[in-house]
């Protein structure tokens, strides 16, 4: 893999993608092979927003490798508060560790973060942008339990906001695996996720009813519909639930259909879903550390 | 000659920049960074006849030959324009407007979530597209009201 930073997952070709999940599968099967793998690997966490499940999940993947993680704290009694850039901040936590990680609510942030870094910078989050790791480990899990290829996959809930969709979606179209989009129609893919994927030559297979299309999927990727996305408490209510998983839409769907969510869930998939062999939410959660750890690693060996 | 161009008096040394779409020669003076306050002299012709366009925005730069980058960014705003190169009242040159690859610290990004929207120590970048233009950093893309975009001072 020869990428300096890991800002997005429209940069990463089917290569890369594989590459960090062949590392992944490796260390899986064997993680005490990889705990004195990068011993002085230091990684820097800069957090301007709090994601205690992303900060926890590189940390552990970084100590996993035998390295470490500095932690910038909590923004408001960092630098941040007292008007100091992002360009700034990073420029000089960049100049204590070997990579960086960086979550930030504006849109960009990884992009002109990594403009002002000499070590690696990879993007835990940016806004309703993107979220690439997690994309790596959704892909991860889809590819352990239905293959990359030859799939339909059908992605559900809030599409316009939910940066996760927006890199799976991208991300997706280095495979042969036919996506489907149900949402509400306030809810729909934003356009410059829609540019994308007509520019990769992928469909974009809208539904806003998920009966219409549920039969044929091999994989379901849920994600939260949130309710400051709508004027009332009565919309909401109405809408989230039309998008709510429970045993009687696995009765409707494939036996064997897989369901994923990136978490954290609220009530969108039912808890009767999670003693079922459907569910792959936990095991993908889980399979954070392994393909972290993996990508770390790749970074960390393409910068030595 | 017609009338309509005598509207707008020949200027010995400078730019022609002709076939605006009508109401944008305001914001090509903006795009260029010309208010006036530089001492240019500026000539502006508005809703003047044009066989091409129907009526069609004249404006002329005195003394000054627009570069390259300008000319690449008054094309997302007057993509039919021409730009005349004049010296000693003769066109020296005479140009269409290409649509550049990207105009860099020109346009403002509408996306009030975007990094650079923040007080961040960067000039905004765009990509041009076919039929508008992208954020290069949060990928917004805009394609109607390109020149509500222009960063103001
Ligand atoms: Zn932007």
């Amino acid at each position: 893999m020869r990428h300096d930073h890991i800002v997005t997952a429209k940069q990463l070709s089917r290569a890369d993608i594989e590459a960090v999940l062949d590392r992944a599968a490796e260390i899986d099967a064997d993680p005490a092979g990889w705990t004195d793998h990068r011993p002085d690997a230091l990684l820097g966490l800069c957090f301007f927003e709090p994601s205690t499940r992303t900060r926890m999940s590189f940390e552990t993947a970084i100590k996993r490798l035998g390295g470490d993680a500095v932690d910038m704290g909590a923004t408001d009694e960092s630098a941040v508060a007292k008007g100091e850039s992002l360009a700034d901040t990073v420029r000089v936590i960049g100049g204590y560790v070997d990579a960086l990680v960086l979550r930030h609510p504006r849109e960009g942030a990884a992009k002109l973060a990594a403009e002002h870094v000499d070590v690696p910078l990879v993007n835990g989050g940016d806004g309703a942008g993107h979220h690439p790791t997690q994309t790596l480990l959704d892909l991860y899990t889809l590819r352990e339990s239905t293959g990359l290829d030859g799939i339909d996959v059908g992605i559900v809930g809030d599409l316009k906001y939910g940066r996760t969709v927006h890199s799976l979606a991208r991300a997706l179209t280095n495979f042969d695996a036919r996506q489907h989009f149900v949402s509400p129609e306030s809810l729909q893919l934003p356009a410059s996720v829609r540019y994308d994927l007509h520019e990769r030559g992928a469909a974009v297979r809208e539904h806003t009813d998920l009966s219409s299309v549920l039969g044929e999927l091999d994989a379901l990727y849920v994600t939260r519909i949130q309710r400051e996305r709508f004027p009332d408490e009565t919309e909401y209510r109405e809408v989230a639930g039309q998008y709510r998983i429970d045993e009687s839409t696995l009765a409707a769907a494939r036996d064997d259909v897989v369901v994923m969510h990136p978490l954290p869930r609220v009530d969108e998939i039912a808890p009767e879903v999670d003693e079922t062999d459907n569910a792959r939410y936990f095991q993908q959660a889980h399979n954070g550390v392994p393909v972290r750890m993996a990508l770390l690693d790749l970074l960390l060996e393409g910068s030595a | 000659m017609t009338d309509d161009d005598l509207l707008v008096a020949s200027i010995e040394d400078g730019t022609v920049i002709d076939h605006v779409r009508a109401g944008q020669a305001l914001n090509v003076l903006a795009v260029l960074g010309i208010d006036g306050s530089g001492g240019d002299r500026v000539s502006v012709g508005m809703n003047v006849a044009s066989e091409r366009l129907g009526r069609k925005d004249v404006v002329k730069v005195e003394d000054r030959e627009l570069s390259r980058t300008e000319v690449d960014v008054v094309s997302l705003i007057a993509p039919e324009a021409t730009i005349n190169i004049i010296r000693d009242f003769e066109v020296a040159r005479k140009e269409r407007v290409d649509r550049p690859d990207e105009v860099v610290g020109v346009l403002a990004c509408p996306n009030p979530r975007c990094i650079t929207a923040a007080d961040e120590p960067v000039d905004s970048r765009f990509d041009v597209l076919d039929d508008g233009v992208r954020c290069a950093y949060c990928e917004t893309i805009v394609r109607e009201g390109i020149a509500d975009l222009i960063a103001g001072d």
